[in-house]
């Protein structure tokens, strides 16, 4: 499974972006995952944990939006959200190969926790 | 304490989507075509790559083929039968090729230079799952699936069936025996993947190859 290279991945790119907030604690990770994306949640969950383990990002909490499979419909010129199992408009039932959304594999977001005296001196 | 929330918004993957990018632009320039092909291991992705080197060396073009094993070097020695270059990449029990394992098999100083090149064929370890997020700056996406594995497989392993760009489905010598359902199958990968050329094929008997080897002239071409 590729969890493991996943997680890895997302706790060098946490890292090297919380490096800019010196002092600062990373209490949660937020992560956008497209339904075709391959990836299973749990499996990630476990991957994260054992990651963080013994580094600066240990405890934080990672945070999996699930993101649909969006197709566009050019009969109705519609976007409509379907499962992964047919690629068919949901409203005409036509297949459609012309995918909007649900490979997402990203990181939406982190929140970090900063000492008072290091916002004060940004401020 | 405070706490604020930073926007990222980065690809998980952006490392291995930019060097795959640098890759596809090294092999474009150099106008080889480059095909990665994915599928469960035992489908026949080596039986059915040693087969399409054969024949497109018969037919004068020139051919190369990364191979990437988790720990042994079998499927690269079958392959260089057919008088092919071909370099194994050992993944070390990762189950998948990544960019930068394919940036590094060709490095300077590696088996053949990518210039000198018509096809270059890479054959994926065996998984369903994981190839599917790894870019490695191929032109063409191959899933492959045998007719012994059940005709539902694309409906189990969407996600590596919706990012081809051609299925092959291999065995077909054996299709009768196995009760092999052709049209749920052609049915279940359109279903996935709308609009998608499917070839049927063996490597035993030669049966499709024509046709596939067609489809790759033609894609060659429109290459320039
Ligand atoms: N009958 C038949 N057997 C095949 C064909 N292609 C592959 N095989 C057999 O299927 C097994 C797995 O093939 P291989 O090419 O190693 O699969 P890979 O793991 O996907 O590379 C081997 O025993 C092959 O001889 C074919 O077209 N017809
Ligand atoms: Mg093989
Ligand atoms: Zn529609």
């Amino acid at each position: 499974m590729h969890e493991l290279s996943i997680a890895a991945s997302i706790v060098e790119t946490v890292t090297e972006s919380a490096a800019a907030y010196p002092g600062a604690q990373v209490i949660e990770v937020r992560l956008r995952v497209g339904a075709l994306s391959a990836v299973v949640e749990e499996s990630l969950q476990f991957c994260w944990g054992v990651s963080t383990e013994g580094t600066p990002l240990a405890g934080a909490k990672l945070v999996i939006r699930t993101m649909p499979v969006v197709v566009h419909c050019a009969g109705c010129n519609a976007d409509s959200e379907i499962g992964v199992q047919s690629f068919r408009c949901s409203k005409c039932g036509e297949l459609t190969a012309d995918l909007r959304q649900g490979q997402e594999l990203e990181i939406e977001s982190i929140e970090i926790e900063e000492p008072e005296s290091a916002s004060t001196v940004t401020a | 304490m405070t706490t604020r929330i930073v926007e990222l918004r980065r690809g998980i993957l952006k490392k291995n989507d930019e060097l795959a990018a640098v890759l596809r632009q090294r092999f474009e320039a150099a106008g080889v075509l480059v095909l990665n092909l994915v599928s469960s291991p035992g489908t026949g992705k080596t039986a059915f790559l040693e087969r399409t080197l054969r024949e497109l060396r018969g037919r004068g073009a020139r051919v190369a083929a990364l191979v990437g094993d988790l720990e042994t070097d079998n499927d690269a020695r079958r392959l260089a039968a057919s008088g092919a270059p071909v370099q194994q990449i050992n993944t070390h029990g990762i189950c998948h090729l990544d960019a930068e394992m394919i940036a590094k098999a060709l490095a300077d100083g590696g088996p053949f230079d990518v210039s000198g090149l018509d096809y270059l064929f890479i054959e994926n370890v065996g998984n369903l799952v994981c190839p599917s997020s790894y870019d490695l700056g191929e032109r063409i996406r191959v899933a492959l699936l045998s007719v012994t594995e059940g005709e539902d497989k694309p409906l189990k392993y969407p996600t590596l069936f919706n990012s081809a760009d051609a299925a092959v489905i291999t065995k077909m010598d054996l299709a009768a025996a196995c009760e092999f359902d052709r049209a749920l199958a052609l049915k279940n990968i359109n279903e996935i993947r709308p609009g998608i050329r499917v070839f049927e094929t063996s490597a035993k008997t030669g049966a499709g190859m024509a046709e596939w080897l067609e489809y790759l002239g033609e894609a060659r071409r429109k290459q320039g």
